[in-house]
């Protein structure tokens, strides 16, 4: 068989791997926006949780962080994957004795980010937390807003304001951390690239194609936040 | 104002008493956590198994000091490199900051995993190029591969966290060791550095914590460290304790370095508290 030539290997169709490795950045970014609403909503209620006066809340709130942020990502998300099946089939064994339960590896990966992500955003949140001053809540208890109302229409748009530079951080090693979940066979970019790097033998050039991939998104995702954060700003001169 | 007065001022708001909504809520989110832990804890006594832990817990503790290696040798190297890369984030000369720019940027916008990959997949594939500089016995070893790329990534942080550092110290430092008559190095060693070192005390024991959690990648690239047993531990037994095992030493080992950092930091940070 002739060589290859390098602009061969990376064309779109049936003789190039474009089109492999740009499904697999589709998964990659469809994985990372997935988590993140999840991540973010587990991550505030964590946070919440940690600046509460109530012991208890604080204690269940610092074991999550420890937890999740302690454990090597890659651990937390082989004992996801091979715990959760024997779980869950435990579980449903209860009720029905013949099912067999499968973990997408989507889904497992979706679950394992989310935990790690909330548990960074948590610390994210709870500095941020502390940023806005007491008399904010009693600002918003004053003019009668409930506990609720206060945390919805005063607190929170100044938290996300505040919390927006720590969380950009967060996002970015979200969308390094999805490289993982290739591990267990997802079809994301890394594995996609592998793929091609291991039927042509051109691991460099594969691999530098995925590294470039990651750094585009990163490029892209500070191109965007640059502009979220603009919008905030203008908010606030407001 | 007399002390007795300082005090009542200071002394937080009483309890709440009773079962307010959010206690409830509190004590059932603790209780899941200890339900959760009883159940590992419980599974691990009811999948006792005296074979698999005679077989596998030597290979474990090898693993330890495979990760342990792996990570002081990167750390060390990390640190040497990061010093021209820091010296050249700072520097004047837009080529040289152009340069350490790219190198941070790269290092940190790129998956760790993708690294390791790029070294031990990629630069491997070089071979016979390799042999012919007589680099092929570096790039064959799996371990020197992750020591390789990891080296290189935590030089790109570590820089940050150096320039970081020494950017927090104002500059009227340097101008009063100036007009003192101490030159550069002097300065920084004697003047800068002290005060940079606990500014950058906690992200490097971060750094380190994250070097060790990031170390089970190269698991996947079959070096047998920590985690690399903990797989071929899984692979013959299927046996999901293999990986609760390796979670707990993991957690174990973060949570030591941690409050090790918080101990030296309280230790230094002494002359700035009352």
């Amino acid at each position: 068989m002739p060589a290859q030539s390098i602009w061969t290997l990376l064309s779109w169709g049936p003789d190039g791997w474009s089109d492999d490795i740009a499904s697999g950045v589709l998964v990659t970014i469809a994985l990372a926006l997935a988590t993140l609403p999840i991540g973010l909503v587990i991550g505030f209620f964590v946070a919440f949780a940690k600046q509460h006066e109530e012991p208890s809340l604080r204690l269940a709130g610092n074991i999550y962080t420890t937890v999740f942020r302690g454990l090597p990502e890659l651990v937390t998300l082989f004992l996801f994957f091979f715990g959760m099946p024997l779980l869950l089939q435990y579980l449903v064994r209860l009720f029905n004795p013949d099912a067999t339960i499968d973990v997408n590896s989507f889904v497992a990966g979706m679950i394992v980010l989310a935990l790690i992500f909330s548990s960074y955003a948590s610390e994210v949140f709870l500095s941020a937390f502390r940023a806005v001053p007491k008399g904010q809540y009693e600002g918003g208890y004053a003019i009668g807003l409930s506990k609720w109302q206060t945390m919805r229409l005063v607190i929170l748009p100044q938290l996300i304001r505040i919390a927006f530079p720590g969380l950009e951080n967060c996002w970015l090693s979200l969308l390094k951390d999805t490289s993982l979940v290739s591990v267990v066979n997802l079809a994301e970019t890394l594995r996609q690239s592998g793929v091609a790097a291991r039927v042509t033998k051109h691991s460099f050039l594969f691999y530098s194609v995925a590294a470039l991939i990651f750094l585009a998104l990163a490029v892209l995702s500070s191109i965007a936040t640059s502009y979220i954060l603009r919008y905030l700003g203008r908010r606030e001169a407001r | 104002m007399s002390v007795s007065q300082a005090i009542a001022i200071d002394k937080p708001p009483p309890q709440a008493r009773g079962w307010p909504r959010v206690r409830i809520l509190g004590y059932a989110l603790v209780g899941v956590w200890v339900l959760f832990g009883a159940g590992i804890l419980a599974y691990l006594v009811y999948a006792w198994n005296a074979e698999f832990f005679a077989r596998y817990a030597p290979a474990y503790l090898q693993g330890l000091g495979t990760t342990l290696s792996l990570v002081s040798i990167s750390m060390v190297v990390g640190a040497l490199l990061s010093l021209p890369v820091a010296y050249g984030r700072m520097s004047k000369n837009p080529f040289l900051s152009g340069l350490a720019y790219c190198y941070v940027y790269f290092f940190r916008g790129t998956p760790l995993l993708v690294q390791t990959y790029l070294v031990y997949y990629g630069i491997g594939s070089f071979r016979p190029e390799l042999e012919t500089v007589g680099l092929w016995w570096f790039f064959r070893e799996a371990f020197y591969c992750g020591v390789f790329a990891f080296s290189l990534n935590t030089a790109a942080y570590q820089a940050e966290i150096l320039r970081g550092a020494i950017e927090s110290v104002p500059r009227g430092q340097w101008e009063g060791a100036a007009s003192l008559g101490l030159h550069k190095l002097q300065t920084l060693r004697k003047v800068v550095l002290p005060q940079a070192i606990i500014v950058a005390l906690r992200p490097y024991g971060n750094e380190l914590i994250l070097m060790i959690k990031a170390s089970a990648i190269v698991a996947i690239i079959t070096v047998y460290d920590l985690m690399g047993n903990a797989k071929l531990a899984y692979a013959k037994s299927f046996d999901i304790q293999a990986y609760i095992w390796v979670a707990i030493v993991y957690l174990v080992m973060v949570e030591i370095l941690r409050h090790g950092v918080e101990w030296i930091e309280r230790r230094i940070t002494v002359h700035l508290h009352r």
